[in-house]
């Protein structure tokens, strides 16, 4: 018989060593997140898998379920923290959608369209970040970065390279490149690297390609973040 | 060809009229007026009061964004910044366009330029030639219109709309799409969506007949007021497709004097910085350009639909064609220079974009899947295009790593800024001076600037809830007269 954990009032099954974002997302249950992918290591950086564990709230993405823990998740204390998180990482960064080629492909716009963002609601910093598009193939915008880490674990772990990784602290955590320069181009970044392929948003993007594919083809024109994560979607 | 009234010789002391915003036009402006104690014109100026910088912000930012940053400045004929910018974009990437791809691309212009005149003729400026410059301002705008005349208001929606379809067809969206990229297009239309076009295009064209016919009538009626309304001589500037036919899409730069004389001709619009200069004013945010060869003093001109029926040799769709060759034995066989006969001028181009996106729809190569092509690249890239206020201009370079270092855009309202102010002169010259002030006359000037359809690079506005204030103060300061139009169309003393 196998073990269970309960989400949102619903029963959720478990395999030893999944966390109860694993298990969420294996049973169809939609909890938002950013910073993860299952393919890699949980960071719990993005804190916006913020679940209430027996009374507590835990990042889901690095907490094991244990049988019989009663998580709340989808309740509107925790929406109303997800959309508060999600536009501080909007007005942190640059992030001008009108005109950004991942618009449709983004992640953390659809999680703001899941999570009903209107607006930014906080000031924006605005802060100053260069692009740095010194590879031959591959485009970094720190304008669009959100310290997710992604690229940096992909990089590490998949590609064996240490390309991309976090300098300085606080609001002035910059993503850096490995190499004397400071510049993309002389790191041995491969356009065919997983950690160009992982990036969530538009900070590491495949040069030359913005807007080939039309609009309402994209991968979220037509169905959300929360269908396309957990594999729901027509039905 | 004179600067008359552009600055007044001795300013201290005249009284000073400020019409702020100019309503029922894209964007923000405003136009000052320098009068005496006996209410003589002095000084008239069209000033722009916007300020936008996007030659500066993309700098820094990859070229393949461009076309789909820059379409930002507007919300009316966002295509043209969109394709100026992929045509700009082709030379970079040093692509020649697919049959498939070109075709796309000139169907959505024409849908653009189509929805934008059906836009201006019937929202913007039909509630002047139907009701009257100075008739009762509570009715004076497209509510009215749909009141008086329903049919025609009608038909102005469902051109726009049909405009509109055509871009979302083409681009993904109505307004800001991302169908035009570098090299091409990124979607072809399929069977469905074809034959949805198809469906309604012959009334489109029938209603588009209507329209010509509708100006032609109110024109002609008073041909001598419209005639003389605002009236000076200019150049005249715009693309022509290599055998001098109209061409929207793509040509060569013609020019031609006020008595008709060719300046140039078939440019190659890649070096038009030898042609063209630009004058910066220190009263206006927007610069004024003027053709090199005959001085800032001589050489302004006009583009957009006039500068476009008079220099082309001919229509390549028939029933335009045929409105041309009226339009121009009214103007006794030579180039037209009225003012108001720009709306004569855009209902003749809104026929030709009907007619065009007609025989379009029926070619194949819409249907295609060839949608890319990519050369050899280059730093340097310019795209001209006609849109739907004049011929559009953009010119970028880009570094090594394929960012933008510098940008030029010479938007179609910027090359006509000295022709509208020359229009507000001479209407004011004609219709205000020494004359007691009124909400109508002072109308007449926003009559002449919405003549040029002028799209002050802003896609904010509210037909006819624009709030107007006049004041007019006396030598000493002080308020003499004030008129104020509310948001809801009211007018206080």
């Amino acid at each position: 018989m196998s073990k269970t954990i309960t989400i949102d009032e619903l029963a959720v099954p478990f395999k030893e060593g999944q966390t109860i974002m694993d298990a969420a997302l294996a049973a169809g249950v939609y909890i938002p997140h950013l910073c993860h992918n299952p393919e890699f290591k949980p960071h719990g950086s993005c804190k916006l898998c913020t679940v209430n564990v027996n009374g507590r709230n835990v990042a889901s993405c690095t907490l094991p379920a244990v049988e019989g823990q009663q998580v709340l998740s989808d309740i509107e204390e925790l929406n109303a923290d997800r959309l508060a998180l999600t536009q501080m990482l909007f007005v942190e960064g640059n992030h001008l959608c009108p005109a950004c080629e991942k618009t449709g492909n983004c992640q953390l716009q659809a999680v703001a369209y899941y999570l009903g963002m209107m607006s930014p609601h906080y000031n924006h910093f605005y802060p100053q970040r260069e692009a740095d598009a010194s590879h031959h193939d591959v485009m970094l915008d720190r304008n669009r970065c959100i310290y997710c880490e992604l690229c940096v674990r992909a990089s590490r772990e998949v590609d064996g390279k240490n390309v991309f990784g976090l300098s300085g602290r606080g609001i002035k955590t910059l993503l850096v490149v490995n190499s004397a320069s400071g510049l993309l181009g002389d790191t041995d970044l491969a356009v065919t690297d997983k950690a160009v392929q992982v990036c969530p948003t538009g900070a590491i993007l495949i040069k030359r390609h913005g807007y080939a594919v039309p609009i309402g083809q994209r991968v979220f024109d037509h169905i959300t973040i929360k269908d396309v994560q957990t594999g729901g979607g027509d039905e | 060809m004179t600067f008359e009234l552009e600055t007044a010789a001795n300013p201290e002391g005249l009284k000073r009229v400020v019409i702020e915003p100019v309503s029922r036009v894209e964007g923000h402006g405003k136009v000052t007026l320098l009068l005496d104690d006996d209410n003589r014109v002095h000084q008239a100026r069209f000033h722009i009061v916007e300020f936008r910088g996007f030659e500066k912000f993309i700098q820094g930012r990859p070229y393949w964004e461009v076309p789909v940053i820059v379409q930002r400045l507007c919300g009316i004929c966002p295509v043209s910044h969109n394709l100026g910018a992929a045509k700009a974009m082709d030379m970079i990437v040093g692509a020649q366009l697919t049959p498939t791809a070109e075709k796309l691309r000139r169907l959505m212009h024409l849908g653009q330029v189509l929805q934008s005149h059906a836009l201006h003729f019937y929202y913007l400026a039909s509630p002047d030639l139907l009701f009257g410059f100075d008739s009762d301002v509570a009715r004076r705008n497209i509510v009215g219109v749909a009141a008086a005349y329903p049919d025609v208001a009608r038909q102005g929606v469902s051109l726009r709309k049909y405009g509109q379809e055509v871009i979302r067809l083409t681009s993904g969206k109505r307004i800001h799409g991302t169908g035009a990229i570098p090299g091409g297009v990124n979607k072809n239309l399929s069977m469905e969506e074809r034959d949805a076009l198809l469906k309604d295009i012959d009334q489109m064209i029938a209603w588009s007949r209507d329209a010509v016919e509708l100006i032609k009538k109110i024109y002609c009626g008073q041909a001598d007021f419209h005639n003389g309304f605002g009236y000076f001589k200019s150049c005249f500037m715009s693309l022509v497709r290599d055998d001098g036919a109209l061409d929207l899409y793509h040509g060569g730069l013609r020019a031609r004097d006020e008595h008709g004389q060719t300046i140039f001709d078939h440019v190659d619009y890649s070096s038009y910085w030898d042609y063209i200069h630009e004058e910066v004013k220190s009263w206006s945010y927007m610069k004024f350009p003027f053709i090199r060869s005959r001085g800032r003093e001589e050489g302004w001109y006009r583009v957009g639909p006039l500068a476009r029926i008079n220099n082309c040799d001919f229509i390549p769709t028939p029933l335009a064609e045929t409105e041309r060759m009226t339009f121009k034995a009214f103007g006794g066989g030579s180039a037209t220079q009225s003012t108001l006969a720009y709306h004569w001028a855009r209902m003749i181009e809104m026929l030709h974009c009907a007619e065009g996106i007609q025989e379009l729809l029926h070619d194949s190569d819409l249907l295609g899947t060839d949608l890319v092509n990519r050369g050899e690249r280059a730093l340097r890239g310019v795209g001209v295009i006609e849109a739907p206020r004049g011929t559009l201009i953009h010119h970028y370079r880009i570094n090594e790593d394929e960012l933008i270092v510098r940008a030029n855009l010479i938007v179609s309202t910027t090359h006509n800024n000295q022709a509208m102010n020359e229009a507000v002169r001479q209407v004011a010259l004609q219709y205000l001076d020494g004359q007691q002030l009124t909400e109508g006359l002072l109308n007449h000037i926003e009559v002449a600037i919405r003549a040029f359809d002028p799209c002050l690079s802003c896609a904010t506005h509210a037909v006819g809830k624009m709030p107007l204030e006049v004041e007019l103060v006396d030598a000493g300061g002080k308020v003499i007269d004030r008129l104020r139009k509310n948001s809801d169309g009211r007018c206080d003393a």
